[in-house]
């Protein structure tokens, strides 16, 4: 199986005050297409850190990052811009919704980013999917937590993405809240095969994906190591 | 592949303008507020463009109407035979006129009034109105011999056609009333009323004597297909030889044009400086706008926009706002011609034909947006920083451009205004100036407001209560925008201020009250032989001969042994040609008087030797246009007889006072024997016996003219009062836009406050405490920040007026009794308002409104 992404010893720091405080440090590991993958660790072991690096909105002190087969150093920021246009979704803790765009809308810029005719139906459709249909008009602030999150979903799956980041896409909603988004995950992991990267603290959640890679103080805990046979 | 599709299909432009319309239509409100600042100073521009414009046309379009000819040629004494031959191959003048300035009386009226006095023949105006009342007295005053009266000096007088007016010895009867007709103004009219009679019966008022001043004027119809500008440069140089002059019709207007450029371009600064302070208020609303929509590009480019694009769609709305001000303050700017119209309605002699120009109106919108982008370039510009790890992690650092590409954009910027303002003024050297001096303006009072803000770090006062200490430190937060704010209400205060003390300077310098002369009755052309005669109508009535001053005319004849006609001719002489042919109105006396100021050689004051040459005095304007310095020599042509002079001394004169200053001054013992008139003065205390001099005065000596100054000082007043009532309503604005500008730079700052109260607040803070600190922050802004424009706007125009006017002024009290306080007010009233919902909101509201 191919891998979607690459890491090879990857090292971020960032100094403060002239000390240097190492954040992350010899981080390899690589991702098969189509699979899930949990970052776990306690608060402050650089799970968040690992995966802006990983999606290529931070550039890291040493090592590579590949998603999709291209090596994210040697892109610049629109070209990096525009493979996460293409090939990559987003799905945050605090949902990180347009503010002044309304549900549909919101869906809709990843699509009409790429020149994508007939954006709003596609959008449509999709909120219809994630159950959202009567709520295409409203703006971000007229709709609850699992709502938001949900159109967010939505937003992340509109460009047909080939992987999927979330950063504690669960964090702020209730128990059964986060559910229905975390099972609305899956769901399209296994119709459109997308592969699923996940940081977060529960452990349920962590034990559903295909791996696991555990984080402490920066460094992986134990080599990947597979959770399921 | 990967690579191409890395470049591959992008959303187009459409994409980024609905991206614009969908994030705008939200914040509608806001940015019509940001918009709000630019919208006075285009109004005011356009209004003050639209007016140059409708002018412009308007007098260009009458030209011919205003002359009421072609052309004329006119001088002072009547046509030679060498002018009549000219005139003669011209097909003769159709209309002929001698003009000049008279008192005239009313037999069975009382009273009496200085006119002037147009005595004309043959067809004229030959272009342009002529209304009186009744109607066909215009067309028969000449055959009946009767006199056209203006209107306003009809009704003060209580005529009605047949009544009678005399001028000099003769009693004409009034035919009717002069309504409209070429070249009045109220300005004129109300000066000297033009009292049309026929030219036949000139002689008869026995008015033209030596030393009358008569104007001799030709008026000609030009040939069809004619080309004037070609007549005017044969001719003219012919006729200045005979010491005549030939006026093409098209220079009346230019004349006039001219007049009116220099109070429009003023004016034009003034309506910039409140653009310039509304683009401050564009400046800081944009960076305000720019920190919020920080989440919102860095969400985009995580989704993957290019840092192109969501620049784009930033822009796109700047532009749109610009533009949107630009459309309102065009409107705006139309709506105000009214005010404009009101008061140069007295100034002009034309009906000015309103239209809508469409160069200033574009003018407005093209202003509207360039100064939009220009000053909302630098917040802007950072949505390209923005990194999209800010979706991640809250509380990213701002972004912050490299120190070269802020001073690109800052020479940008600068070059942008002053492309703008060298538009406007039409001359890029003014307009250099006019932005230098406003940046110099920026960076003095940036460099103050830094300096201060240092002084109060190292001289800390420790000893202060907690609140005004706390709000004290508040100003050295960090991220503080104290520099911004202490530069944005400095600038506005300087502003205000500066039109104040410029005002106060102006004053100076045509101060009225202070120089008017202890005389306030001036008669003119009192021949030598009638002193006697009017000091005796003086004495009864208890009248004092304040001054009598002689005058001789003359004319140079020799400048430094060169015959004034060989310089006349020489093209390569550099002497200002009006030295040569000018008719020198010249006085003897042994003293300077107050006015004047030796500033080169030695004042001689009487001449007491037989021979030699006669030391005389020279203003410094006519010395140095006629390139003679002390020693050199003159010689005049005192009505026939050639006079040697030399040059013994040079005056410095101030003009400025009203007060009969000369630029020639003989010494005693020469010219009393020269034929000569004199100007006599005295001061009528009560304008009942003033009129009662007056009338009598008239009636005993004709020629003898009157110049009332209590009257002439009532219009001069007027005049003023409608100026510097034009000059206030555009300070108005600038006032207005400041106040828009500070409501713009409180609020940038407003996040930061709510989230310091709020944290002082949970740590236990009262709500009084609270209030106070705020206040106090405000206060101490509004304080330092209008203090040091006030007194910027007072170095500013003291060194302008010692610099330039040459006057000193004392300030006027308002800009620190009125100005500073107010701005104090208004800032600490307009952030206490902002910080009210903060100040009244619980903690944990704020809090969780700010976490998201
Ligand atoms: N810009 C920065 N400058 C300095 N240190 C930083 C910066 N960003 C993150 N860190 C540090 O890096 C470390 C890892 O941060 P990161 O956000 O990746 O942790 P995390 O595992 O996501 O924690 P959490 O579970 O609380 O979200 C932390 O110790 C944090 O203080
Ligand atoms: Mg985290």
């Amino acid at each position: 199986m191919s891998k979607i992404l690459n890491v090879d010893r990857l090292r971020k720091s960032y100094s403060s005050g002239g000390n240097d405080l190492t954040v992350l440090e010899g981080i390899s590991f690589a991702v098969p297409s189509g699979t899930t993958f949990a970052i776990v660790g306690p608060s402050g072991s650089g799970k968040t850190t690992l995966l802006g690096l990983c999606a290529g909105l931070d550039t890291p002190d040493s090592g590579t990052v590949e998603v999709c087969g291209q090596d994210l150093g040697s892109l610049t920021e629109d070209q990096r811009a525009a493979l996460r246009n293409e090939k990559v979704g987003f799905i945050f803790q605090n949902f990180q919704l347009l503010p002044t765009l309304t549900a549909l809308e919101n869906v809709s810029v990843p699509l009409e980013l790429q020149g994508f005719r007939g954006a709003g139906e596609t959008a449509r459709t999709l909120l219809q999917k994630v159950g959202l249909a009567d709520r295409t008009h409203h703006y971000p602030s007229q709709l609850s937590g699992g709502e938001q999150q949900r159109v967010a979903l939505a937003r992340a799956f509109a460009n047909r993405p080939e992987i999927l980041f979330a950063d504690e896409p669960t964090g702020n909603l209730d128990g059964h809240t986060g559910q229905r988004v975390v099972d609305l995950l899956f769901d399209l992991n296994q119709e459109a095969g997308t592969t699923l990267v996940i940081v977060t603290h529960d452990m349920e959640l962590a034990r559903r994906c295909d791996r696991i890679l555990r984080l402490q103080g920066g460094r992986m805990l134990e080599p990947e190591e597979p959770s399921k046979p | 592949m990967k690579q191409n599709s890395v470049n591959g299909k992008r959303a187009g432009i459409s994409w980024l303008f609905r991206m614009a319309w969908r994030d705008g239509r939200a914040g509608l409100r806001r940015l019509a507020l940001f918009m709000s600042s630019i919208v006075l100073g285009i109004g005011a521009l356009v209004s003050i463009q639209n007016f140059g414009n409708t002018l412009e046309d308007t007098i260009a379009g009458q030209s011919r109407e205003l002359m009421g000819a072609d052309f004329l040629i006119d001088s002072d004494r009547p046509a030679n035979e060498v002018v009549q031959q000219l005139m003669d191959s011209l097909g003769g003048p159709a209309s002929r006129e001698v003009s000049f300035l008279s008192m005239a009386l009313f037999p069975g009226k009382e009273g009496s009034k200085l006119i002037r006095v147009r005595a004309l023949e043959g067809e004229y105006p030959l272009y342009g109105k002529l209304v009186s009342r009744p109607l066909a007295a215009s067309a028969a005053y000449q055959g009946e011999g009767r006199a056209l009266v203006d209107a306003t000096l009809m009704v003060q007088f209580g005529l009605q056609p047949g009544d009678s007016i005399k001028i000099g010895n003769k009693v004409f009867p009034v035919g009717g009333s002069l309504l409209e007709a070429p070249g009045n103004t109220v300005v004129s009219t109300s000066v000297a009323p033009a009292v049309w009679i026929p030219l036949r019966d000139l002689e008869a008022t026995g008015l033209v004597q030596t030393g009358s001043r008569l104007e001799y004027a030709y008026y000609f119809r030009a040939r069809e297909g004619q080309d004037l500008e070609r007549l005017y440069d044969q001719l003219d140089p012919l006729l200045d030889a005979e010491e005549a002059d030939m006026d093409l019709h098209t220079d009346t207007s230019q004349r006039l044009g001219r007049r009116f450029e220099n109070v429009g371009r003023f004016l034009k600064l003034v309506a910039f400086i409140a653009l310039l302070l509304g683009c401050l208020g564009i400046a800081s609303s944009v960076q305000l706008y720019m920190k919020e929509k920080r989440a919102f590009v860095a969400i985009l480019k995580c989704l993957g926009a290019s840092r192109r694009q969501t620049f784009f769609i930033f822009l796109i709305q700047v532009t749109a706002i610009g533009l949107a001000g630009g459309i309102l303050g065009s409107v705006l700017g139309l709506l105000l011609q009214e005010v404009f119209s009101g008061v140069a309605a007295d100034f002009l002699p034309v009906e000015l034909a309103w239209a809508i120009h469409w160069g200033p109106v574009l003018t407005g919108m093209g202003l509207g947006v360039v100064m939009a982008v220009l000053f909302g370039l630098l917040p802007l510009l950072s949505s390209w920083l923005v990194s999209p790890l800010s979706v991640l992690r809250i509380g990213q650092p701002d972004p912050v451009l490299s120190r070269w590409l802020t001073g690109a954009v800052l020479v940008v910027v600068a070059a942008g205004i002053w492309a703008v303002a060298a538009g406007l003024l039409q001359d890029p050297l003014r307009a250099l100036w006019f932005v230098a001096a406003t940046m110099a303006a920026f960076l003095v009072l940036g460099g103050m407001a830094w300096g201060g803000m240092r002084l109060i770090r190292r001289y800390f006062p420790h000893s202060w209560g907690y609140e005004a200490r706390q709000a004290l430190l508040n100003l050295f937060r960090p991220n503080n925008q104290t520099l911004v704010l202490v530069v944005a209400i400095g600038i506005g205060t300087f502003l205000i201020s500066t039109l104040y003390f410029t005002q106060d300077m102006l004053l100076a310098r045509a101060r009225l009250e202070d120089n008017t002369p202890s005389a306030n009755l001036i008669l003119l052309d009192v021949q030598a032989g009638q002193q006697e005669g009017v000091a005796g109508i003086m004495r009864p009535m208890g009248l004092p001969l304040v001054e009598n001053i002689p005058i001789v005319t003359m004319r140079l004849h020799q400048i430094s042994g060169r015959n004034v006609d060989d310089l006349r001719r020489d093209s390569t002489s550099t002497i200002n040609g009006w030295i040569l042919n000018h008719e020198f109105r010249v006085t003897y006396r042994d003293t300077l008087i107050a006015s004047e100021r030796l500033v080169a050689g030695e004042w001689v004051p009487r001449f007491v030797e037989t021979t030699g040459p006669i030391p005389i005095s020279l203003s410094d304007n006519v010395a140095r246009d006629a390139q003679v310095g002390v020693g050199d020599t003159l010689v005049f042509n005192v009505q026939g007889v050639l006079m040697d002079t030399r040059v013994a001394s040079i005056r410095e004169v101030d003009w400025g006072r009203l007060q009969l200053n000369f630029s020639v001054v003989f010494p005693t013992g020469v010219l009393e024997a020269a034929p000569r008139f004199h100007v006599m003065t005295t001061d009528a205390p009560e304008e009942a016996v003033s009129a009662r001099f007056q009338q009598e005065l008239v009636r005993a000596y004709p020629n003898v003219s009157v110049l009332d100054i209590r009257q002439l000082l009532g219009v001069v007043g007027d005049l003023l009062q409608k100026l510097s009532w034009v000059i206030r309503f555009m300070a108005f604005f600038s006032i207005l836009t400041g106040f828009i500008v500070l409501l713009g730079a409180v609020r940038t700052s407003r996040f930061q406050r709510i989230r310091e109260s709020v944290l002082l607040r949970t740590l236990g803070a009262s709500s009084r405490q609270l209030l106070k600190i705020t206040a106090l922050e405000y206060c101490f802004l509004g304080a330092i920040g209008s203090l040091m424009g006030v007194l910027l706007a007072l170095a500013g125009t003291q060194l302008l007026a010692y610099g330039l006017f040459e006057v000193s002024f004392v300030p006027s009290a308002i800009p620190f009794l009125v100005v500073f306080p107010l701005i104090s007010l208004a800032v600490l009233g307009i952030g206490l308002l902002n910080s009210r919902a903060v100040l009244r909101s619980p903690p944990l509201e704020v809090l969780r409104r700010e976490g998201v």
